[in-house]
């Protein structure tokens, strides 16, 4: 990608990571670890990839993302809003009582949310049946659903894996966010996935691996998915939990907690700074 | 009195399924390796590109069926029942019922006349389970032809809805000039002692133990209510207003289904005796589907005997 596309997305990974802390220290709950690991991917997606018009978010051709690892509702909240499905203002409401940002990703409430999700395992199973619809429509609409490595454990998730190769969904591409951590630990120590790459291999997946946090290695593989036919494909994306927030990376107790009002401007401070650096680059 | 002629509802489930592909070509079918029990095999070889067989993996079809759903397909996602409400209801709830997504669950083999197989396959606690979910409509067909009008009336819904089928062959009691209506109850029978409120396969066994009743001089009221959710609350009211006494009989635990659902209505604006026959909080066993209804006490006489019981008490 050129200089200049890359610098706006730097930017913008930078304003879903603020929208992550902005939004669960408002809530004063929600995930900002799995959601700060995918902020990047998202930018990536959401402003050079997909094929969406926030201006008619129910069309029919649009491409389609299902944030099947829901609890980071956070940053796609961010990536919305800042791609114009609902104003950015709204940000800081997430998880009110009388806001449309609920803690999981709520289709019927939210505009630009493609599935409702946050009980594991179960979007892979509906971006597959989205796959389907488009190949039945002949349209080349994609689907794309990110996936935590602790999800992995989800026994649905070989359900589903197993029905895209086996029906050839090559309009599928799952993104699975490997940052290390779940709630109760590492994912070595609580029950292991690994190796993922060789179990998508196994499964009959297209599988590319890279790092989650360079946008280069995101669109290169992104690319790579939509030409390659015959098979779905699998992203392995190695990422940092907490990534761009340094007292959060690679800590398992931010998966659930929200920043305290210190901890909020500490972040944000962070934040703000890398943020200056890329505008300035 | 006529021949009386037999069909599972699971096949004029098949049959409508075949019959509604061509109106809807949108119309979709998924199964879990049960097509030929299922029946969905009949669509499947009329319609081999719009049936997609999930192998064993009910929850994935679940989710499967939601994500075509939400791509503007009109889905039939089929299983047994012990799978399609049991296995997979947190995916049922979650994937389909909160968005509230327009799939159409094909239930068959659902309550204890799946007879042989036994308990692990006899699905008594569906209703229940699929009544908790908001938003879900719930359509328990009594024979072969209010199935078929059932089928065609789902197309227009949308919403999820849990159509449930029986795998016993059983009487088909109405004819083309019946009037099917999503959440309306049908009066089968006019009386004034008590009414009887069946679903399923068990309106057939209403209709006779109303007989036995009018034998002994009981004049009882039959309803069919194949529409379990929303419950037709106007004609039960208007039964507990006009016989102060109602018998439910379902195919089905005893909690939480067609019983459970009068008995609510009923306790909370016209109390009047209210008495369930179902399966009585227990499991089903193996054994010829026939002799297990009467064993577990889902026959006319059993249905009769409460009928007297719900007499007894309102004149108590």
């Amino acid at each position: 990608m050129d200089a200049t596309t890359k610098k706006q997305l730097l930017i913008t990974a930078t304003k879903i990571r603020m929208a992550v802390i902005e939004g669960t220290y408002n809530a004063k709950s929600g995930h900002p670890g799995g959601s700060l690991s995918i902020a990047d991917t998202l930018a990536v997606l959401y402003f050079l990839h997909m094929r969406t018009d926030p201006a008619n978010p129910g069309w029919q051709d649009r491409d389609r993302l299902v944030l099947s690892k829901g609890h980071t509702a956070p940053a796609l909240y961010g990536a919305l809003a800042l791609s114009g499905f609902f104003p950015v203002e709204e940000i800081p409401t997430l998880r009110h009582i009388d806001s449309h940002l609920q803690g999981h990703p709520d289709m019927k409430g939210t505009p630009g949310v493609d599935m409702s999700t946050g009980s594991l395992g179960q979007g892979i199973s509906a971006a597959v049946g989205m796959a389907l619809a488009a190949k039945l429509d002949g349209s080349d609409r994609r689907v794309f659903a990110i996936l935590g490595d602790g999800e992995l454990e989800e026994g649905q998730v070989w359900e589903a894996t197993m029905f895209a190769a086996h029906k050839k969904l090559d309009n599928l591409c799952l993104i699975i966010d490997n940052n290390h951590l779940q709630i109760d630990g590492t994912v070595e120590e609580v029950n292991s996935p690994y190796p993922i790459p060789e179990k998508f291999v196994a499964f009959g997946f297209n599988v590319i691996t890279i790092d989650g946090h360079d946008l280069d290695q995101i669109e290169s593989a992104l690319t790579a998915a939509a030409g390659y036919k015959g098979k779905p494909t699998a992203i392995i994306q190695k990422s940092v939990k907490g990534k761009g927030v340094s007292f959060m990376e690679n800590q398992v107790g931010w998966h659930g907690t929200a920043p305290n009002k210190e901890q909020y401007e500490q972040a944000m401070q962070e934040l703000k700074a890398q943020l200056a650096k890329y505008e300035e680059a | 009195m006529a021949e009386i002629i037999k069909k599972a509802t699971r096949d004029a489930y098949g049959e409508s399924l075949v019959a509604l592909a061509a109106e809807y070509p949108d119309l979709v079918v998924l199964d879990s390796d049960l097509a030929a029990a299922t029946k969905t095999v009949m669509f499947r070889k009329a319609y081999p590109d719009r049936f997609f067989d999930c192998g064993i993996s009910e929850q994935n079809m679940m989710g499967i069926a939601a994500g075509l759903a939400a791509s503007g397909k009109q889905v039939f996602a089929s299983t047994f029942a012990m799978f399609a409400a049991g296995r997979a209801f947190e995916q049922v709830r979650n994937s389909i019922g909160y968005p509230h997504l327009p799939v159409k669950i094909g239930a068959t083999h659902a309550g204890i006349s799946v007879g042989e197989d036994g308990a692990t396959h006899q699905c008594c606690e569906d209703i229940a389970l699929m009544r908790t979910i908001p938003g879900m409509t719930i359509i328990n067909p009594a024979d072969a032809v209010e199935t078929a009008a059932a089928m065609r009336a789902v197309m227009k819904l949308d919403g999820p809805v849990y159509m449930r089928f029986g795998r016993l062959a059983v009487p088909v009691i109405f004819d083309d000039t019946l009037k099917f209506e999503i959440g309306k109850g049908i009066q089968i029978k006019e009386g004034n002692d008590v009414t009887i409120i069946a679903t399923g396969l068990m309106v057939s066994e209403a209709i006779a133990a109303a007989e036995l009743l009018e034998n002994e001089g009981i004049s009882a009221r039959v309803i069919n209510m194949a529409t379990i959710k929303p419950l037709d609350t106007e004609i039960v009211l208007k039964a507990a207003k006009e016989t102060r006494a109602i018998v439910t009989a379902e195919e089905h635990s005893i909690i939480g289904g067609l019983g459970g659902a009068v008995a609510e209505t009923v306790c909370e604006a016209l109390p009047v005796p209210v008495v369930r026959v179902g399966v009585n909080d227990v499991f089903g066993r193996s054994g010829p589907a026939l002799d297990l209804l009467k064993l577990f006490g889902l026959s006319a006489e059993n249905i009769a005997d409460k009928a007297k019981q719900a007499i007894k008490m309102k004149n108590s």
